[in-house]
């Protein structure tokens, strides 16, 4: 293999290897927010709500 | 009357000021990186690196996020010990597998480097050492918070950890004064490099800085959301047991 050829590699691989990186920590936070949106949306369609929310939504429905 | 930075570091204000921002940081993110990719290809190659000189374009912003993440993460825990803000230990506790990531890519596009220019993948001089160290004390703040169940305790030691840790980071950095080294002397800030290097240099680190921001503001809001519904199963469970109990005490 040429020396060109050999820092062709080297240059490439490390790019692949920097863009599979990346890309598997931007798809870890993207999948991680969905999941745990859905699992909140789920418990407070179950009905329970954190206290804040309790109140605001009671000052909603008196006013 | 709750300060600024109370105010501010609200985890329901810090929740709707992201979810605003982090389009925008993101898009600019991915936009500069774009250009600092464009500016890699059409980069001359070096004199005496040739075309490997392109492997410094992503190699020298992953370190230098590797040590920011760091110091990012060693400020939230000094926030989180000395004022014991929930937010400041949730900055802390996303950050660290970010930066253990971006240390890797450093670690990894050198070794990468050296091959072609030293002649080898590894020697174990003070720089590349101190950055392998730097990366076990974030696999080792990850292992910490891990495997303790009290989240409170976990936070805190790991919080103590990191700070004790940050001793590394001028060591990383004055390694190549400090200690004779393989790994080239600092460029002071890029002044040394010339203008045809500097600019997708430049470009490729700040196009990484707004990446880390939109990376370490969503994986916040995950945290945020995680303890969310980590406290309403608890009164979910909660409630649940009162009720059996009261319908047992009925039937009693």
């Amino acid at each position: 293999m040429s020396q060109q050829a050999m820092h062709a590699l080297y240059i490439w691989l490390s790019y692949a290897f920097v863009g599979v990186v990346v890309a598997a920590l931007v798809a870890w936070v993207m999948l991680d927010g969905r999941r745990l949106t859905r699992e909140l949306a789920r418990l407070e369609a179950a009905g329970v709500r954190r206290r804040s929310r309790q109140a605001s939504d009671t000052k909603t429905a008196t006013s | 009357m709750p300060t600024l930075t109370q105010r501010l570091a609200n985890p329901t204000r810090f929740m709707s000021l992201s979810t605003a921002l982090l389009p925008w940081v993101a898009g600019l993110a991915a936009i500069t990186i774009g250009w600092g990719l464009y500016l890699t290809v059409s980069a001359p190659p070096d004199y005496q690196q040739f075309d490997t000189v392109k492997i410094m374009f992503i190699h020298v912003p992953c370190a230098w996020l590797a040590m920011a993440t760091y110091g990012l993460v060693a400020i939230s825990s000094f926030g989180y010990v000395v004022f014991r803000h929930p937010l400041a230990d949730v900055s802390a506790r996303t950050a660290a597998p970010i930066g253990a990531a971006f240390t890797l890519l450093a670690l990894v596009t050198g070794s990468l480097w050296g091959k072609p220019m030293w002649g080898t993948f590894w020697v174990w001089d003070a720089r590349l050492t101190s950055v392998l160290i730097l990366f076990f004390l974030y696999l080792g703040l990850i292992a910490l918070r891990s495997s303790i169940d009290d989240e409170a305790l976990a936070a805190l030691l790991t919080s103590i950890l990191a700070i004790v840790g940050v001793v590394i980071l001028p060591i990383i950095k004055f390694s190549v004064d400090w200690w004779w080294t393989l790994h080239q002397p600092s460029t002071n800030f890029t002044q040394t490099v010339h203008a045809s290097f500097r600019w997708p240099l430049l470009v490729m680190t700040a196009g990484f800085t707004l990446m880390l921001l939109a990376l370490h503001m969503k994986a916040m809001q995950n945290e945020i959301l995680r303890r969310r519904i980590k406290s309403l199963t608890a009164m979910a469970v909660d409630r649940a047991s009162a009720t059996s109990g009261a319908a047992r005490t009925v039937v009693e």
